[in-house]
């Protein structure tokens, strides 16, 4: 690459200049520019790190259960008892209060009504939490991918139609479409055609997160597009004889890609307030499965004996969120350079 | 002018026609089970589900069925099968409270998020900035019925501040309106203060770049007089459309999870309660009511900003 610049100089502009290394005026691609500023946020990095600690010990549920806790999520221990500083202790006392957080190996976060020992069950309800995010953010950044790429590129009734569609949904309140949804297909599931999604499924919160959110990313995709679209490069393209399926797919979208990433970042942070919320509301994961959203249903009922049950799952919630919007906030300002710019000011 | 508003009024319109269909395809059609079961509830007997059948006409072609379900709506005639009640008069009802719900918090998060994103801009980079970035971050993380909890369980039920809530109308006494609202009101507007402050603090230090701002300056305006007049001012048109779509919107349903919580009878309470025993007519409602207003809203804001704004109603594109 670097031998060929000079090639390419017009004739009568200065050569290169002589003896300096090669290394040295190496080209630094985008990526790379953009990892250097990324490097300098550290509050940034940290936040992001910290994300994957939390998922690592989602992860890490099972080794948790068997060796610390000794003990499922799902399995009851009503009437156990426990030994702590030398002195026999319900799990869950006769007066229906369970056990509260404290260093005594199993139960570390307390217990629950049902004696379930609170951070089994917090590694286990966080893989559904963050399995929803992550997997509805990949439904939206497909589809929202898609209706850019496809409004953007050929524009005239394509783009009418599928952008008054996304007017539709836009004019319904996130929460109230995701509810209405819900609980309409809480009791029969769902089925198009030969596919067919049973009631209690963690697909219906995925599929209803992920496809409420599709607007939200799918307009700026498509405003980039339609500028991304008017210049020279797509122009070469045309004339190299590229069809539109290869202009898309190699010429523009890797050019939205940085504004892919952020948003997908930012989109698992609001699907998981959003599975919470609509679990909180009865809309969401439905029994047996168990997230963060419904432990914190299941625990207000007795908020005011059991406390933790509230506070402990919500504070995870809070961890996991600030932690992706924090890293996606510095994604963002690293991959833009507008946003460089703004900052170096 | 006139023409502009017409042609809004027209359009929105269309999409409400638009949204009645997807609500109709929500509860009638998408789901794979009987709709009459679902629509009678949880606890229907055959008689119960056979007389739903009758009364939304479901055994008809799915274009009737769209239209009986309209007519009950817009004669307010739709009616819960589980509790036998009027959801238009339900609705009507819960009316007060969401709106003393939402206009209190309205005011609380934009004068907070003012305050907050003017404060962050000015100090960009230094402490008070960072300090006020993550705080946001940290309000726009919280799940809003957690925060609701924990704030009831704290202040409400510890130490005894406030009142275990419950709405109070205005007209029985102001000042209880208000007392047991507090709490409601700080909840509610978190997310929002969160979210509009990084957005005026990032309007802020563009327009700070503006011609117009050294303009200002070099006349010898002085700085806090140029960041007031001058920077908020300008910074602030955003803002005023974001506010009146998420107005809407909370009015229209974003606030069932606060008032869930906190145990105000209004609309989203109603909606929150029709969840947990899947009854679907009060949640048709609540859905078609929650857009409406989003809608209404939405169409404000264009023509306020056509108002102010000649270049858009002369039909040019609307400035980004």
């Amino acid at each position: 690459m670097v031998a060929s610049i000079g090639e390419l100089e017009a004739p009568g502009e200065p050569p290169l200049p002589t003896g300096v290394a090669a290394e040295e005026i190496r080209g630094r691609s985008p990526w790379y520019l953009a990892w250097l500023r990324m490097r300098r946020n550290r509050v940034g990095l940290a936040f992001g790190v910290l994300f994957l600690l939390i998922v690592l010990a989602c992860l890490a549920a099972p080794l948790w259960a068997d060796h610390v806790a000794h003990t499922g999520p799902n399995e009851n221990h009503i009437t156990d008892k426990l030994l702590i500083d030398g002195q026999e202790t319900y799990v869950v006392s006769p007066d229906g209060t369970p056990l509260a957080p404290g260093l005594h190996g199993r139960y570390l976060l307390g217990a629950d009504q049902n004696g379930r020992d609170v951070m089994v069950r917090l590694l286990y309800g966080g893989r559904t939490s963050i399995y929803i995010g992550v997997v509805a953010a990949l439904v939206t950044t497909v589809f929202a991918v898609l209706v850019g790429l496809l409004c953007g590129y050929y524009r005239g009734w394509i783009d009418a139609i599928l952008s008054r569609v996304m007017d539709v949904v836009w004019a319904f309140p996130v929460l109230l479409l995701g509810i209405a949804l819900g609980t309409a297909l809480a009791l029969g599931g769902l089925k198009i055609g030969a596919i067919v999604v049973a009631g209690d499924s963690l697909w219906i919160p995925i599929l209803i997160i992920g496809l409420v959110y599709v607007p939200y990313m799918a307009r700026p995709i498509r405003g980039e597009i339609l500028a991304l679209r008017e210049k020279e490069f797509v122009e070469a393209a045309v004339a190299q004889g590229k069809g539109s399926l290869r202009i898309m797919l190699s010429e523009l979208l890797p050019n939205v890609v940085s504004t892919i990433i952020v948003f997908f970042t930012l989109n698992i942070a609001n699907n998981m307030l959003l599975e919470s919320s609509l679990s909180f509301l009865g809309a969401g994961v439905r029994a047996p499965n168990a997230s963060w959203g419904t432990m914190i249903a299941d625990g207000y009922q007795t908020i005011y004996t059991a406390p933790h049950l509230t506070i402990v799952p919500g504070l995870l919630i809070v961890l996991t969120v600030l932690s992706l919007n924090v890293f996606g906030d510095g994604l963002r300002d690293a991959l833009d350079p507008r946003a460089k710019i703004r900052l170096e000011h | 002018m006139l023409r502009f508003a017409a042609r809004r009024i027209l359009g929105m319109i269309a999409v409400l026609f638009a949204i009645s269909v997807v609500v109709f395809l929500i509860f009638n059609v998408i789901p794979n089970s009987d709709p009459a079961a679902r629509i009678a509830g949880k606890n229907a007997n055959p008689a119960l589900i056979a007389r739903v059948t009758a009364d939304l006409g479901l055994d008809q072609p799915i274009p009737v069925q769209y239209l009986t379900m309209m007519r009950k709506i817009l004669t307010g005639e739709l009616t819960s099968y589980a509790s036998s009640q009027n959801v238009t008069d339900q609705i009507w009802k819960g009316l007060p409270a969401t709106l003393s719900l939402c206009i209190g918090a309205a005011v609380l998060w934009m004068t907070l998020a003012v305050i907050f994103g003017y404060l962050s801009a000015v100090h960009s980079g230094k402490f008070t900035d960072r300090a006020l970035t993550i705080l946001s971050l940290t309000g726009i993380s919280m799940p809003v019925f957690w925060l609701a909890a924990i704030l009831l369980y704290y202040l409400s039920y510890k130490a005894q501040l406030f009142p275990t809530s419950s709405y109070v109308p205005f007209t029985k006494d102001p000042l209880d309106w208000a007392y047991h609202l507090i709490l409601p009101w700080i909840t509610l507007a978190v997310l929002f203060v969160g979210f509009y402050s990084r957005v005026l603090r990032s309007n802020m230090l563009d327009v700070m770049n503006e011609d117009y701002v050294r303009t200002a300056r070099a006349k010898g305006i002085g700085e806090r007089q140029v960041r007031l007049r001058h920077v908020l001012r300008n910074s602030m048109i955003p803002i005023v459309t974001l506010f009146g779509l998420d107005f809407g919107a909370v009015v229209g349903g974003g606030a069932i999870l606060t008032e869930t919580v906190f145990n105000l009878n209004g609309v989203g309470l109603y909606a929150g309660q029709a969840i947990g025993s899947l009854d679907l007519p009060p949640l048709m409602g609540v859905t078609i009511f929650g857009a409406f207003f989003i809608v209404l809203f939405n169409t404000i804001v264009d023509v306020l900003y056509a108002f102010l704004d000649p270049r858009i109603r002369l039909g040019e594109a609307a400035p980004a």
